[in-house]
Formats: structure tokens, C-alpha cells, sequence
């Protein structure tokens, strides 16, 4: 098997036909695979986000990353596009539920795609991870410590960050979900609330909580890395996908 | 945590981006993860012209510390000027 991929940005169609930027990854062999959606941190559509395709291409994956701040910000920076969406108060449910929808589709149309989907985010991506994977049909999704999922977030917050725990009926796929035992957002207490919702539905799950780990323990180029924590989750993303994309 | 709380002002002043000098018309002050301090949060400051796009920006991050020391610097520095010689408006 070749380690040979390619990588490069893309226009796809997301939310309401729009054209969008995306960062995509593939690996050259013509092995039948599956495809990832990386929905990129509040931060942005950064270097560190585009690393994590990569990583998925290594391992075999078609990875898509939706630049989902495209509209608002197209060609800046991504800290300059992230400022503006954050000033403008984030993006918006519905939207984002879109532009996922049309990163899974551009996925499944690539030659070599088994029509499998994994969606995978962190902090804000990990909240529309479980947004996408209650609104979506997709095989396997991993949440990285999203928060107001369960909780309402403090006074003062975007509308755009309201709790979804009342869509976990409708999830469609099993749910990996990797946290921080010192995160406040999301909170142990609120993440085993959310595993208790998803007993209670007869939803399959598998949740782990790091400890010495706080939130943003996977960002490589932020002082919030936790090497240990970050090392073993992405063990168990790689097993969770092996499983079911 | 990332707080996605944003104070918002209106202002009046130039500032120089990476496009060069630009008009700024408004701030954001938030306290959330910094992109380049190496520490997990911090009070981020960004002076922007929205109607010049995104890359209209003048952004900082600083400790805590820093950006009340700074908060103080500026009243002080205002205090000791004749009043009102940088105020809006005015022309020597």
C-alpha cells in the first residue's frame, strides 16, 4: 500500500448550494475508503486543522475540512476570519448543519469513497459534530470536548451556542466523545450528562475523560496540549473509525 | 473555556494592519484562547474597519495584567494632556 496523498484546497457546495472553500486530503492508492468531515475550532480554519486532514489522509481517509467561515471571510487570515464570524456571533446552526451535509457529499462523490462518513470536531466542532450527527446520516462521529451540548452557556452568549441535547433521539451513528477532566466547558458533570441521556436512548457511545487534561488538550500549538491525553485519544479516534467507516 | 462573549465599541482612530494604515471604527474586547500568546487565555483586543473586511484589523493579546495596566497608562496619559487636545475633532 502506497503512503502517497495528496492535499489541496477545494471548492465545495455547502449550506443553500453555496460555494464554499475546503481543505481536502486523500491518499493516492485506489484502496476503497472512507471519508472524514473535520469541522474546524472556533479559532478557525487554521494550520493545526489542516495538519489533523492530513493525518486522516495518512491513515487512509479522504479527509474534508469546510472553511465555515467562507462567507463571511473569504481569502483573510483565518484569525482575522475567526474575529469577524466571533463578532458577528458564530455560525449559525442550520448553516453549519449545510455545509457539513455538503463535505459528506463531496466525500462520497470522490473515486475510491465506500459511502462511509465519519464526522470529527473540537471546542465549537465538538458541539456541531453531535449537531451534524442528530441532523445527518452519518456512520461514526467523534465529539472533542464540545460544551452546551447539555448546559446553557453563560449569560450573554450567541444565540448560536443554545444546548441540542434534545435532538439525541435522532442521533444516527455511534459517538466517541473525549474530554478534559479539568475543562469547565464542557464540565465532567455535563458530559455525563450527556452519556446518561444517551444510555437512557439506547444510543451507542463511548465516552473518555483525561485526566490532568483540560480543554483544547489536542491543539499542538497551544499551551492547553496535553501530550498524553492527546496521544491515546487520537489512538481511539483511529479504532473508532477502523470500526465503522 | 472559550467564552464567546465580545464587548463592542465604536470608535474613532488609525491603526496600522498588515494592508497598512487603516481607519478603525470599531473594538472587540474579549477574554478567550489567544492565537499566538503562549498561554491558554487572554484579554484579546481587536480594532477592525468591517466595512474594509476581515484583514482590516489591528489585533492584540495581553495578560490580564497587561491590559489593565494599559487601561491605566491611558487614563493617565489623558490626564496629564491638556484636556480635550485628542479629543474628537479637534485640529491644531
Amino acid at each position: 500500500m502506497s503512503d502517497a496523498l495528496r492535499a489541496e484546497t477545494v471548492t465545495i457546495k455547502g449550506h443553500n448550494d453555496d460555494e464554499i472553500e475546503a481543505y481536502l486530503a486523500r491518499p493516492l492508492g485506489d484502496e476503497p475508503r472512507g471519508g472524514v468531515v473535520v469541522i474546524h475550532h472556533m479559532p478557525g480554519y487554521d494550520e493545526a486543522t489542516k495538519e489533523m486532514v492530513r493525518k486522516f489522509a495518512a491513515h487512509g481517509y479522504a479527509a474534508l475540512c469546510p472553511n465555515l467561515y467562507s462567507r463571511e471571510a473569504p481569502g483573510a487570515d483565518p484569525d482575522d476570519a475567526a474575529a469577524t464570524v466571533r463578532a458577528a456571533g458564530g455560525v449559525p446552526d442550520e448553516r453549519l448543519v449545510g455545509d457539513v451535509d455538503g463535505a459528506a457529499k463531496h466525500l462520497n462523490s470522490l473515486e475510491g469513497a465506500n459511502g462511509k462518513i465519519g464526522v470529527i470536531g473540537h471546542c465549537s466542532g465538538g458541539r456541531q459534530t453531535f449537531l451534524s450527527a442528530c441532523s445527518l446520516r452519518i456512520d461514526a462521529a467523534v465529539d472533542c470536548y464540545g460544551a452546551f451540548v447539555v448546559n446553557d452557556p453563560p449569560a450573554g452568549m450567541p444565540p448560536t451556542m443554545k444546548p441540542i441535547l434534545g435532538l439525541a433521539p435522532q442521533l444516527s451513528c455511534p459517538l466517541l466523545g473525549l474530554f478534559g477532566a479539568e475543562d469547565k466547558f464542557p464540565s465532567p458533570a455535563e458530559t455525563a450528562e450527556l452519556s446518561a441521556e444517551l444510555d437512557r436512548l439506547g444510543k451507542e457511545h463511548e465516552f473518555h475523560t483525561y485526566e490532568n487534561a483540560g480543554h483544547a488538550f489536542f491543539a499542538v500549538d497551544r499551551p492547553a496540549y496535553r501530550v498524553e491525553a492527546a496521544v491515546d485519544g487520537w489512538g481511539k479516534i483511529f479504532d473508532f473509525f477502523g470500526r465503522y467507516l | 473555556m472559550c467564552t464567546y462573549q465580545t464587548h463592542k465599541i465604536e470608535i474613532s482612530g488609525s491603526g496600522k494592519a498588515k494592508m497598512g494604515w487603516i481607519s478603525l471604527k470599531e473594538a472587540a474586547v474579549y477574554v478567550d484562547h489567544p492565537v499566538h500568546l503562549q498561554q491558554d487565555h487572554s484579554v484579546n483586543i481587536d480594532f477592525i474597519d468591517p466595512a474594509r473586511g476581515p484583514s482590516a484589523r489591528v489585533a492584540v493579546e495581553l495578560t490580564e495584567e497587561a491590559a489593565l495596566a494599559l487601561a491605566d497608562a491611558i487614563h493617565e496619559a489623558i490626564a496629564a494632556a491638556p484636556p480635550g487636545l485628542a479629543a474628537a475633532g479637534t485640529r491644531s
